[in-house]
Parts: structure tokens; sequence; C-alpha cells
């Protein structure tokens, strides 16, 4: 398959195209029901939604293979749901039940599963890209051929770590994807204010690395751009830098009064460029799925969701003992 | 079935707010992402969504409602063929949501339960055997080359395991700990970075999620403060936040504390920081045999380890076994001086003032019991309580600052666990509550020094 694609008339299969319509409906429903569940005060403390950014993991996740890792930030739970872990397992962990993926000690920005060789929901803005890195390192020393997708913001791009470890990958070599998504606000600060350079992906330059800006409202062109950053990195050439635009439609998280930007100019993305909609757009046109089949995904998603909410509420809540447990591999904890 | 449009918590704290505006009327058609209306918190006004789609069929709380709660009905949404008289005005369920909410709602903190404490066996018995079988033939060696031998075998057993850090490989180190490594294992697993502590602390940790067992040197400890993120917030709590999924088996080391005449920003003890964090483990050798025996353990640990050596201790001579693999436990302290009189802790580079006034105390008839807690987390409390409980006194010495140092933990689980035994309070000796200064008099006088360990032994003893 080429690794180069025109977007304007996509050759893609019908299948395909369903599978990515399917994915990113799963994230945006699932999120939604986050946002509901929020509301409700059945998760707490801080939740940092995906919605309108779903086209950047789904396309990205069609670009990798199995073994491939991926590492994220605290807006971690659509490349959860890109990378199979289990709706149930997920929505459980924000709810703080015994029944999510870290049992509930974890929540929202902190989930991992070894299994799909998701490495994290980390806290703290840029401290994942030197550990992304470092997984890449890891894969490198095993001559593996695997390569690491380490995704920050256009807002941790500003951070030191990222420069240092632009430096060391591109010095070694290290297989790793640098994502870059942009969706234009670090918090509630907006790229005009915060990035002396527009153009981040450009960044990688002065270190010998490659940098792409990508259409992330366009899961085909992420894919593209994906399959590409991959060859080059299973190459041998080194690090990638991919810097994909998009655009997140909600807050930065649940208690954000979003008073930096207008609401026209949210409405205008979601109307005029949502990643789903041109999706189903193409399904249509394409003669690929009727509206009926596009209803009845939408049926199934929504069951998805509905189930992993109730999973999530009829979990118990992880036993007293659990306080006490995994804070060292091989020994009891201290000062219990 | 009609769905009822809740009053949303917008913030981690919000119990209620004001519903200052609706932005849809009953007939509205709404799709999941319209603005329903604006909600003031207690911190600012928010929009707020639709989940769902459908049409409004009625609006139960009115713009301009103050203090409306969290989880009350603020409107009845309509889905597909359903109509306004659907809505049963008179039917439990806002009452029956409310109630299940509440009942839903995790706990917020004010829980009274108490989680409790994992089953453990109170006081258990020091462990007393020794450090190595008697007639085991001994070797002088510096604890530089206990270090290097240690990390040299533990590579040669492991490939997994590699070194990377400053200078660590074509200049043999900074403080030539890895001299000749680089000759035998080679540039893929004797790594020298760029001065880059923060990157290559997060990098190593990465290494060590992608299942290698990374051991990162920093050229000193002061320069860790650089990566302190990475040690404790990636390394340290992963494992918890993970639920036990994905541990983090990696050795931070390097020389800590004082060296010589470097001044404040390069001569900072962390035995006392690092010790406070859940998750790590910390060891603090003082001498060869303990070098090699706890890097070795250190190295095969499936947890983070902060490894803190010191710059004067390295070129210093001990009696090493000359076994082909020689450990140390962690959370095993070492008595080096039997004595009834008083009991003096310490800890790596303290232990040369500990042992020093204990020779000279022995000169006035005072016998101090010396133990060397040579890890600090886990610390072998067990060594030390037995040891007050015959001597009823207990003085402490390190480097580091006297505000929340190891001698003020120590004293403090001293008086919980042993204060009937005390005849005399527990003094802890430090450095000096001041920035290291460089002028050779001041320096000497802001460390710990063993005139004042003396000081204090004749304090706790009244002689």
């Amino acid at each position: 398959m080429a690794a180069r694609k025109s977007t304007r008339k996509p050759n893609v299969s019908a299948d395909e195209l369903l599978g990515y319509y399917r994915d990113m409906l799963l994230i945006r429903r699932f999120e939604e029901k986050a946002g509901q569940l929020y509301g409700m005060g059945l998760i707490g403390g801080f939740c940092h939604l995906y919605i309108g950014q779903e086209a950047v993991v789904v396309g990205l996740e069609a670009a990798a293979e199995e073994g491939d890792k991926r590492i994220a930030t605290y807006r971690d739970h659509g490349h959860m749901l890109a990378c199979g872990m289990d709706p149930d397992g997920v929505m459980a962990e924000l709810t703080g039940r015994e029944g999510g993926y870290s049992r509930g000690k974890g929540g929202s920005m902190h989930m991992f599963s070894k299994e799909k060789h998701f490495y994290g929901g980390h806290g703290i803005v840029g401290a994942n890209v030197p550990l992304g890195a470092g997984l890449a390192f890891a894969d490198k020393y095993r001559e593996n051929g695997r390569v690491t997708f380490t995704y920050f913001g256009d807002g941790a791009a500003n951070q030191g770590q990222v420069y240092e470890t632009f430096n060391m990958a591109a010095l070694w070599a290290l297989p790793v994807i640098f994502v870059i998504e942009n969706n234009q606000y670090a918090m509630g600060t907006s790229q005009q204010r915060s990035t002396s350079t527009a153009d981040i992906y450009t960044r990688g330059a002065p270190f010998g690395i490659p940098g792409e800006l990508v259409d992330g409202m366009d899961v085909l062109a992420v894919k593209a751009a994906g399959e590409k950053a991959v060859a080059h990195c299973r190459a041998g050439k080194g690090p990638y830098i991919l810097e994909i635009k998009t655009y997140r439609y909600r807050g930065h998280s649940m208690s954000d009064p979003a008073k930096y930007r207008t609401r026209e100019e949210v409405q205008k993305m979601r109307e005029e460029r949502d990643a789903i909609k041109h999706v189903r757009q193409l399904l249509l046109s394409g003669d690929h799925a009727s509206e009926d089949d596009l209803k009845a995904i939408d049926k199934e998603i929504k069951e998805i969701v509905n189930a992993s909410a109730e999973f999530a509420k009829e979990s118990p809540e992880p036993a007293l003992d659990e306080l006490w447990t995994d804070v060292y591999a091989d020994m009891a904890p201290q000062n219990a | 079935m009609t769905t009822e449009i809740l009053m949303p918590a917008l913030s981690p704290t919000m119990e209620e707010g004001t519903l200052a505006k609706w932005l849809v009327k009953e007939g509205d058609t709404v799709a999941s992402g319209d603005i329903l209306a604006e909600i003031e918190t207690d911190k600012a006004t928010m929009e707020f969504e639709a989940v769902d789609e459908g049409t409004i069929g009625k609006i139960l709380v009115p713009e301009g409602t103050e203090g409306v709660k969290v989880n009350t009905p603020i409107a009845v949404l309509l889905e597909e063929g359903e109509s306004a008289d659907d809505i049963d005005s008179s039917a439990p369920a806002p009452e029956a949501a409310q109630a299940d909410a509440g009942e839903e709602a995790p706990a917020a903190g004010g829980s009274d339960e108490t989680a409790p404490a994992p089953a453990q066996a109170k006081a258990p018995e020091p462990d007393e055997t020794p450090d190595w079988p008697e007639g085991t033939t001994l070797k002088q060696q510096t604890v530089r080359e206990a270090l290097r031998d240690a990390m040299a075998e533990e590579m040669r057993g492991d490939d997994s395991v590699f070194l990377m850090g400053e200078e660590v490989a074509e200049y043999q180190g900074a403080y030539k700990v890895s001299q000749g490594l680089l000759d035998e294992f080679g540039a893929k697993r004797v790594v020298d970075t760029p001065i880059t502590e923060h990157g290559f602390a997060g990098l190593g940790v990465g290494a060590a999620f992608g299942g290698l067992r990374p051991i990162v040197e920093f050229m000193t400890w002061n320069f860790a403060m650089q990566a302190i993120d990475q040690i404790i917030n990636s390394a340290a709590k992963t494992l918890y936040m993970s639920g036990g999924q994905m541990g983090c088996p990696i050795v931070f080391r390097g020389p800590n504390g004082a060296a010589a005449r470097v001044a404040a920003q390069h001569s900072q003890d962390y035995a006392a920081w690092y010790m406070q964090v859940p998750g790590l483990k910390v060891a603090m050798p003082y001498s060869a045999s303990d070098a090699k025996g706890l890097m070795k353990t250190a190295i095969r640990d499936p947890n983070p380890v902060v490894f803190l050596e010191n710059e004067i201790l390295y070129g210093r001579s001990f009696d090493v076994p000359d076994l082909d693999d020689y450990t140390v436990p962690f959370g095993k302290a070492r008595i080096w001086r039997r004595g009834g009189d008083v009991t003096i802790v310490s800890f790596g580079i303290g232990m040369t003032y500990a042992l020093e006034a204990a020779e000279k105390l022995a000169g006035d008839g005072i016998e101090a019991e010396v133990i060397d807690l040579r890890t600090l987390r886990p610390m072998d409390i067990p060594t030390v309580l037995k040891s007050v409980q015959k001597t009823n006194r207990c003085v402490t010495v390190e480097e580091g600052w006297p505000q929340g140092s190891v001698g003020s933990y120590l004293a403090s689980v001293i008086m919980r666990e042993a204060f009937d035994w005390l005849d005399a309070p527990v003094i802890p000796c430090t450095g000096k509550d001041v920035p290291m200064p460089y002028a050779a008099n001041l320096e000497k006088h802001a460390l710990v020094t063993t005139d004042e360990v003396i000081e204090a032994v004749r304090k706790a003893t009244y002689r």
C-alpha cells in the first residue's frame, strides 16, 4: 500500500472507513458520557475530554502495528479506546472503582495497559516526552523494530525537557514519533500568546529531526502522515515529528469557563471541520454505507458506552486495604 | 421514557450554583454538544452542553434561580416520538434521581471508615546474622572500586542492565567510578549522555518501563534536583498509579552531600528528602563492602532505588569479602561497635564522625553502640529500638540540615515506640541550618563535627 495518499479522492475501502467512523464515534460518545457522569458527581477531580480531536489517535493507530508503543498525556481517554483498551475498564477508572484499569488508584490521568502497550496517562505536562524516548531506547536496545508514539500538546511543546529529549532522540536515532496534538490552546492560552514561532513541527529541525504539519480533522491525512513517520523510524532513521492541527470542542478540563475563545469559533469548527462528519460524508457520498447502516453503528456505540457507564456505576469502590497495595513490587508498605 | 437534565457539577468542588440563563426554550430541538444554559459556579460562569439529543419538553428551574443543588432536575428532554404530555409532573423521578446520585457518588473524603493497615508482626526482632560467613577471605578495596565491581558483576549477569550518565563512558566517570566499564561492555551499555539531567532521568525511567534495568548516574545529586520530578512523579508513583501493572526497576546513583570547598550549590545532603517518598528505596552506604553489596541488591530490585554515595568516601579503603556474589539486603542495619551506655545511629559519611566520637568516648569510659542504618527506606527500626532499650539513650548523626532531618524522624519513632526506656531526650546531630559556605573555616563549622557528637553523647549520658 502506498504510504502517500491523496485525501481529495481517498482510495480507501469501505471497511476501513467504517472502522474509523466507528472508532471515532466511540471516543466521542464515551467522552460525552464521561462529561455527563462528571456532572452527576460520579467522576471527580480533573477530567480532560478529547472531543474534537478523535481523528488524531484513530488515524495514527491505523498506522501502527502490533507491539508498537504509545504514551500520552492527561488527555488520554481517546488514546486508550483507540488502542483497544476496554471502555468498561476506562470508565470504571474514571469513577474510581475496583473495575478500573488501575483499580481506582490512578484516575482519569493515570491509566496503563501493558497488554495494549499503553504506557500512560501522565499528569505532568511534558514529562511523558522523555519517558516515550526511553521506551524507544529500550526497543532500539532490543533491536525489535518497534516504534513509540509519544503524544503531547502545543502547551507541552514549550517545556525544556521536550528539547532535551529531541537532542537525545536524534543523537541516538531512537525510533520515536513525537506527536504534537496542536489543539491551539494551552489550557486557556492561545498558541499566539504562548509560542514564539507558529510552526511547532519545525522545532526539531535544529536537531535534524524531520517534521510535518498534518490536518488533524482528516483521519486519512493523519493515517498517511503516520505511515510515513513509522516507515522512517522503522528504517532506523531516528525520530520524526508530526504536528497535528486539531481542535478541542470542550474546555481544558471540566471546570473551564472557556472565556478565552468565542462560542462562534467553536461552533464554526464543529460545523465545518468535524472529523466524524467528514468520514460520514465520505461513506455516504461514496455509497459505502447507507443512513441506516450508520444509524445501526450509532446505536451499537451508544450501547457500548451505556454499558461502560453502567459498569462504572455498579463496580464497587476499591476495598480499603487497596490503600496499602502496589507501593512496592516486593515488600510491604512502610509506616503502615 | 423522557430524560431529565440534571444540574451539573462543573468543578471538582461545586455543590450548588446559579442557573444564570437558559439558551434554549421549551419546544427547541437540541443535539449533543449544543449549549443549553449558562451556570454560575463559585469560580466562573460556565456554559452547559447537551449530552443527548431530543426536544426540550419542560424547563423545571427558571433562569435566575440561585443555590440550585447539583443533580437537581432542571429540565426534561423528550426523545423522538414523545410529547410534553409524556411528562408526569407528579412522578417521583426527580427525587429518585437525586437519591440515586447521592448513593452513587463516591464519598468525598469525609468517610469515617479508616483503612486497615496491612497485618504486620508487632516489633519484629532485628536480623543479626553476620554480613559474611566466618572465615571468608577479605580484601582491601576502595568504595570506588567496590561500586564499579558491583555494577560490572550485575551487567555480566543480566544484559538488560546498562549504565548511563554524564562522562560515564569515555571519561571513565567524573569520579572514576565507572572505570573500565566501557571497555568491557561497549558503548551500547555504557552510555555517555549530554548534560541534560531532566531529560536523561526521564529517558531512563521510560527505558525501565520498557523492560530494561537502567543505572542512571548523576554527576552529583545536586544536579538531580533538575530531574526530581521524573524520580518522584514518574519513577516512584507509577506502580501505585497503575494498580501494580507497571513497575520501574531503576537505580539513580551518584555522590551526595558535601565534598570539599565546593560551596552551597554542590554540597547538599538529600537523604531526608528522598527518604520521605513512598515507592522509592533509599540506600546510603558508608563502607566499601556495603557499597558493593547494596549496589548489587539495588540493581536487582524491582523498584526505583535512590543510591546516595559520597565523594570523600570514594577513596577510602575497607575490608570487602572476596565472594562471587556478595549482596547486602535492604532494611538491615549494621552494628559497628557494641556498647551499653548510648546508641549512636548514623549512615553514610556521618559514620565517620560517629565512629571517631565512639573511639574517643571509650577513652573516657563511655561505651557507645554505633549503628549504621545503611538504607533509609526501608529503615531497620527494630535494630535501633533494641539497642535503645538497652542503652536508654540515643544520638543521631548526619550531615544534612536539622529541620525534617533523618534524626528528627528517628527521634519521633523512638519516642513513640520506646518512650518508657528513654533516660534522656534523643539528640540529633546535623549539619548547620545554612547553605554551605565556601571559606574553609566556615565550611568546617557548617558540617557536623566529631566534637559535637561527643558533646551530644555527654549530654545524653549526663557525664
